[in-house]
């Protein structure tokens, strides 16, 4: 059990790397606090899996240190860090019976045979797999075998940190649910931190009670599901955490008004220092757009409303630009004319991809 | 589910049937043919029924003396064969380099002793082992070690078993490397995770899947040493005496040597017949291990 500490981190798998591109994780600082629950968000090929290699170890990063608590074991092998990792795909001991590979870990530090055999009834139970308990791992479905690798991983209890690649990949679908809950349970019942990579945010939501957010070998933002969907810190999260995801406006900002091509958006911030030289883009999720009939607000043409169960989502044209917005309950629209109302307390600005903060106006512009 | 019968199978088939008779079936049923008869030259034959049979099978007979004794060392030499190769085989591929531009020359430097016709590497073993001009035996011989493969059994014995190992240890290898590099890293990472000993990977991971291919290597390295003549003929042409004749070259002697068709054709029969038993034991007893687990579990 421990806080892990990533110290300016980075990793490049080429010898004598130059340019930014050639390295899988750009530099990285963040603390995992004891005892939290994590997940690891962000698309394929951003380098997840490497960072949780690093921390347990399998892999050595080009630069920086890891620290567990005070102690840097970026020299220590994975053996020595005492930290479980569970892989997307199982691994499990073919000659082994249920039983064994669940007590594997233990033996090979030599827990008492007692010790052992109780933990492993507990872990067996469960992961519902003390019914199979004396059979061989070989032939078990590959649902069964990747609960035996999140047994093993789960089987030691004095860890400190486990990991989890994806690890429900193989699963079922209503199983997948069912195990995520366990994690969640066994997570609460033992106060271990928990690093959970996926690339699927509902998967990452339900998880977690921090998300970090991966994208292109670097940490994007870290925070509540709440507040990566209230304030992203980067168009990518914008984009990437929502369905759909946040709408971005290329723009141009004077002082508390942003022009989109030729309307008008009222801010309730001022943003003084963005410079003419930066990409500069407005962002507002779609939860916060409201379509309205033609009248009062940004006039917009109607391309198709998509109905996506808990709500009607229509994607519009504004001055040119697609947009996603809601459509409230009781509202019809007739023909392809509307108006859309923004939200203004939800209304972003950024600059190259970054949330801008801006300063706090009393009153309103134009 | 019925699968839909197309008779036009039997023209990709039939070829095969033909070519398969002709080629294997046909001189089979010549050796079985000569082994029921008796010949005094001439083209003249006699039928003998199982009298070469009998006679074979016999100990107490000169030609079932000799049968046996030539039997018991071929089994000798297989069994030494396959205790140093397959050892040392897996060992080798353990010790080769997983990636890397030294895999490719690891494999090339492998294959090299496998694609050496089989007399040349008599014929280089031959040259390599004098005691006088042999770069081996005069260096052995030099370290104060009396070594003379002609004219001791024991150095007779423990040469060929040298030769052959050079010769086809990287076989055991190059199998058990492919058997090894079919193993996903995660294997390997999760063992560490687990904090697995060395002995553990390889008892609970490596063995385990390198154990299809090593059937194999076990299978062809048992065939082929129990089958082994060139080497040993060009080496020392069977002697010192006896003591490396193995069956083959009994057998050949008995054929083309002393022209007995008859005796020759029972011995290829029967020794046909105890390199088909020995591959069905090994097979059986190592496909058994999965079927017996298999079984256990229904
Ligand atoms: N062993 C390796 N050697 C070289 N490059 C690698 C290696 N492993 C990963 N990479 C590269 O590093 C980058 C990050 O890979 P990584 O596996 O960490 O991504 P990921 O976020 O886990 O992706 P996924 O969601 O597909 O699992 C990728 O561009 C990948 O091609
Ligand atoms: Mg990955």
């Amino acid at each position: 059990m421990a806080r892990i500490t990533l110290d300016h981190l980075a990793h490049a798998y080429k010898a004598n790397p130059r340019t930014a591109e050639d390295y899988a994780l750009k530099e990285i600082n963040h603390v995992w606090s004891q005892g939290g629950a994590y997940a690891l968000l962000g698309p394929s090929g951003c380098g997840k899996t490497t960072l949780l290699n690093i921390i347990s170890g399998l892999v050595r990063p080009t630069r920086g240190r890891v620290l567990f608590d005070d102690l840097d074991v970026t020299d220590l092998s994975t053996e020595a860090r005492n930290i479980a990792q569970v892989f997307q795909f199982p691994v499990v001991y073919d000659t082994m019976t249920v039983r064994e590979n669940l007590a594997f870990p233990l033996k090979n530090r030599n827990v008492s045979r007692e010790r052992t055999a109780r933990r492993v009834e507990e872990i067996a139970s469960l992961l519902d797999l003390t019914r199979v308990l004396d059979r061989k791992a070989s032939n078990l479905t590959a649902d069964m075998k990747q609960k035996i690798s999140l047994g093993r991983g789960l089987v030691r209890p004095d860890v400190a940190a486990i990991l989890f690649d994806e690890p429900l990949t193989v699963i079922d679908p209503h199983l997948k649910w069912q195990l995520r809950s366990t994690l969640k349970e066994i997570h609460r019942a033992l106060d271990i931190t928990m690093i959970y990579v996926t690339h699927d945010q509902t998967e990452a939501l339900t998880f977690a009670d921090k998300v970090v957010v991966m994208h292109d070998g670097a940490v994007v933002q870290t925070g509540t599901p709440d507040e990566l969907f209230e304030r992203p810190a980067h168009t990518f999260v914008g984009h990437f955490i929502g369905s759909p995801g946040m709408n971005i406006l290329p723009c141009r900002v004077e002082g508390a008004t942003a022009f989109v091509g030729t309307s008008l958006i009222s801010l309730r911030r001022t943003y003084r220092t963005l410079s003419d030289g930066e990409r500069i883009e407005l962002g507002i999720r779609p939860e916060f757009v409201r379509l309205q009939p033609k009248g009062a607000g940004l006039p917009v043409q109607i391309r198709r409303i998509d109905d996506i169960g808990r709500a009607r989502i229509a994607r519009v044209e504004m001055s040119g630009r697609p947009l996603a917005a809601s459509i409230p309950d009781g509202i019809s629209i007739e023909g392809n004319e509307a108006s859309l109302v923004l939200d203004p307390n939800h209304v972003h600005i950024y600059a190259n991809g970054h949330l801008v903060a801006g300063e706090a106006t009393g009153g309103h512009a134009a | 589910m019925t699968k839909p019968l197309n008779n036009r199978a039997w023209f990709f088939v039939l070829p095969v049937f033909a070519i398969v008779a002709f080629s294997a079936i046909l001189p089979l049923m010549t050796v079985v043919n000569y082994s029921v008869q008796d010949t005094f030259g001439n083209n003249q034959f006699f039928w003998n029924g199982i009298g070469w049979f009998q006679e074979l099978l016999d100990p107490s007979s000169q030609l079932g003396e000799q049968f046996l004794s030539s039997l018991m060392r071929t089994l000798l030499f297989s069994a030494i064969i396959l205790l140093i190769e397959v050892p040392l085989g897996i060992a080798v591929a353990l010790s080769m380099p997983r990636e890397g531009w030294t895999v490719a020359l690891c494999l090339v430097l492998m294959a090299i002793p496998l694609l050496i016709p089989w007399n040349v590497v008599g014929t280089i073993w031959q040259v390599f082992a004098r005691g006088d001009i042999g770069l081996l035996g005069w260096v052995v011989n030099r370290l104060g070690i009396d070594y003379n493969y002609t004219g001791d059994p024991i150095d007779a014995w423990v040469t060929i078993i040298v030769m052959d190992v050079w010769h086809w240890t990287s076989l055991v290898a190059l199998l058990c490397y492919a058997g090894l590099k079919s193993i996903p890293d995660a294997y390997y990472q999760a063992a560490r995770i687990d904090g697995a000993s060395r002995w553990a990977v390889f008892s609970t991971i490596q063995l385990p899947k390198m154990r299809r291919v090593l059937l194999i290597a076990v299978l062809l390295r048992f065939m082929d040493s129990f089958m082994i003549y060139t080497e040993p003929f060009v080496l020392t042409g069977g002697g010192p005496g006896n003591a490396t004749t193995f069956l083959s070259i009994d057998l050949v002697k008995l054929a083309l040597g002393q022209f007995d068709l008859g005796k020759a054709a029972a011995m290829s029969l029967v020794y046909n017949l105890i390199i088909l038993a020995i591959c069905w034991v090994f097979y059986t007893v190592m496909t058994n291990v999965d079927a017996e687990r298999e079984r256990i579990e229904a």
